[in-house]
């Protein structure tokens, strides 16, 4: 196969696929090279070849274009340096900036693109990836047959390169690229918690069966009592707003590995399951006996939340 | 303005069982749907509409189904559907679908917007928009939380991962829009009754010039399976303070939390 190419606009992601990209080419021959864009670049590019990059490609004239991410540029520029690397695989973040990226630069390449990958696997000399389908239902399994590919990969799926003795250079390349033509107005950073519920041990986990806002209290109190945190599925989160967007668990969401959750009011959709499958034990408390909630848990009770959660919370202290 | 809405016909996922032998979805007799972020996107579409006049054109590619599968998005709102109808485009993967509804959106005449679910509801993939957007050389704005038209300009609010980007593009732009930016509407039974008389046309892809058997394959699915589940199921029907005690000393026994 030809070289591995690797891009992310955030560069930790960008170094769990230096990782994943290094393991690849030593199994297959291939080389990791790696694009950096944007400001401070030749620091950032240092750091790609601190970690076994071979080669990283950074803009020369024209760089004005991409010091700010927009997907059209930056695809026109991956484009061109992907031809010139001569990779025949292009990983990239999954991430929303990296999604919009994937399919844009496949277009242009006449690539296969999978995007959304949380598993790579050498089988039979083909490269397999995985991703979830049917709304988190399934894994599915698949291989790019096209000449290139492209792919996107989950944030924090793999472990990042560790650091090198530095071995490779730093390529400038000139572009000219086309005009921006989606203006940006302005950017209006997110007021993230500093919690990462995806790192928690212990969650309680929040459904339309909570049955309102003023409920959230109800598990916070239980949380504190397991010492976890608070999630919540995507409909508590981006229609009712219950909880703050970062706590979203699910497909769209954070995908968690607690050591024990507890569902409180989760009906069990499997696009909200999908987000804590890999929990040890999982615990669902709902009033109705048939949800489907209770074929995913360990363990159930049929119950009243508002009577179960601040009794399991009392017994805990 | 006129908008597009680019919809997909897909599995409703609510249906699809797993069979417990083989772990494979069963795919068979499972109704057809539109995937709910489409919904979104034809409400969007139609809220335009209703703001500043224009018509909704629907495209879709799908097998033969598509013609009945596509009477809610009329019933919505949307004034007329082009539909690209072959056996070989259910399920077709996302470069095939988006080549193909480029090659129909040439057909619809005039427009401002096409607008797209940022991923579709069975598959999520999130390509066709921006392949589209590759293929007819147009802007792109995605992630759309918020969207309005004015002077010939689109202005939209879109939801990253780290920020709200409020961004505009000159017309015609395509956007794909997140299940935040509207509530979808529910058809009224008059509707969707009126639906069906709305017009369709009905093409194959050999009518637009594109032949199907020459796309060649990209992406090759090998498997497709239900991850395996092993819980334990274990029910407490009790009173609550029987309920909750027993619970506790599984998970105690189990070590899920400490001892108290």
């Amino acid at each position: 196969m030809g070289q591995i190419l690797i891009f992310s606009e955030n560069d930790n992601t960008g170094f769990e696929l230096v990782g994943k990209g290094l393991e690849i080419g030593s199994a297959t021959g291939a080389a990791v090279a790696a694009a950096v864009f944007g400001t401070d670049v030749a620091d950032r590019a240092n750091e790609y070849l601190n970690r076994g990059v071979k080669k990283v490609y950074i803009p020369g004239a024209g760089k004005e274009a991409l010091e700010t991410f927009d997907a059209a540029a930056y695809a026109e520029a991956l484009a061109q340096i992907t031809a010139k690397a001569e990779a025949t695989l292009v990983m990239m973040g999954c991430t929303r900036r990296g999604k919009e990226l994937a399919g844009r630069l496949a277009e242009k390449l006449g690539a296969g693109c999978v995007n959304d990958v949380n598993g790579v696997r050498l089988e039979d000399g083909r490269i397999v990836y995985s991703r979830y389908a049917l709304g988190g239902m399934t894994v599915c399994s698949q291989t790019v047959v096209a000449p290139v590919a492209v792919v996107s990969v989950m944030p924090a799926t793999f472990e990042q390169a560790p650091k090198v003795m530095p071995g490779g250079d730093c390529v400038a390349v000139d572009f000219s690229i086309k005009p921006v033509r989606v203006r940006l107005v302005e950017r209006q950073a997110k007021t993230t918690e500093s919690v990462d519920i995806a790192e928690a041990k212990t969650l309680v986990c929040v459904g339309m069966g909570l049955g309102g806002v003023e409920k959230v209290a109800l598990a916070e109190e239980l949380a504190k009592a397991l010492g976890g945190e608070v999630g919540g599925s995507k409909p508590v989160i981006t229609d009712q707003k219950w909880l703050p967007e970062a706590r979203m668990i699910g497909l769209s969401g954070k995908k968690c590995k607690p050591q024990l959750t507890v569902c409180l009011g989760v009906s069990g959709q499997v696009q909200f399951m999908v987000g804590i499958r890999e929990a040890k034990t999982i615990v669902a408390v709902n009033t109705d006996e048939n949800a489907t909630i209770f074929q995913y848990a360990d363990y159930g009770i049929v119950g009243d939340l508002n009577e179960v959660a601040p009794k399991l919370a009392a017994l805990l202290k | 303005m006129n908008s597009i809405v680019c919809v997909k016909q897909t599995v409703d996922l609510q249906q699809i069982r797993i069979r417990k032998e083989t772990r494979e979805p069963i795919m068979e007799n499972v109704p057809l749907t539109i995937g709910d972020i489409d919904k979104n996107a034809v409400e969007a579409a139609v809220r335009l509409k209703e703001s500043g006049g224009g018509k909704v054109t629907l495209v879709s590619a799908g097998s033969e189904d598509l013609e009945e599968t596509i009477k809610e998005g009329l019933a919505m709102g949307a004034d007329e559907a082009v539909l690209v109808v072959d056996r070989k485009l259910d399920g077709a993967e996302s470069f095939v679908v988006a080549t193909v509804l480029a090659k129909a959106i040439a057909k619809v005449g005039e427009y401002g917007l096409i607008l797209l679910g940022e991923g579709s509801a069975d598959n999520y993939s999130g390509q066709v928009g921006p392949r589209l957007a590759e293929l007819l050389d147009l802007p792109l704005v995605a992630f759309a939380r918020s969207i309005e038209v004015a002077g010939g300009k689109l202005k939209a609010v879109r939801n990253m991962d780290d920020c709200l980007e409020a961004v505009e593009c000159d017309l015609p732009a395509v956007v794909t829009v997140l299940s935040e930016i509207n509530e979808a509407r529910i058809p009224a039974v008059t509707q969707i009754l009126k639906a069906g008389r709305k017009p369709k046309e009905v093409l194959a892809p050999a009518d637009l010039g594109a032949d199907l058997a020459a796309l060649d394959q990209k992406v090759q699915t090998l498997a497709n399976i239900a991850p395996l589940q092993e819980r334990k199921q274990i029910m407490f029907k009790e009173d609550a303070d029987t309920a909750v005690a027993k619970l506790l000393s599984a998970l105690q026994a189990d070590g899920a939390v400490g001892r108290y």
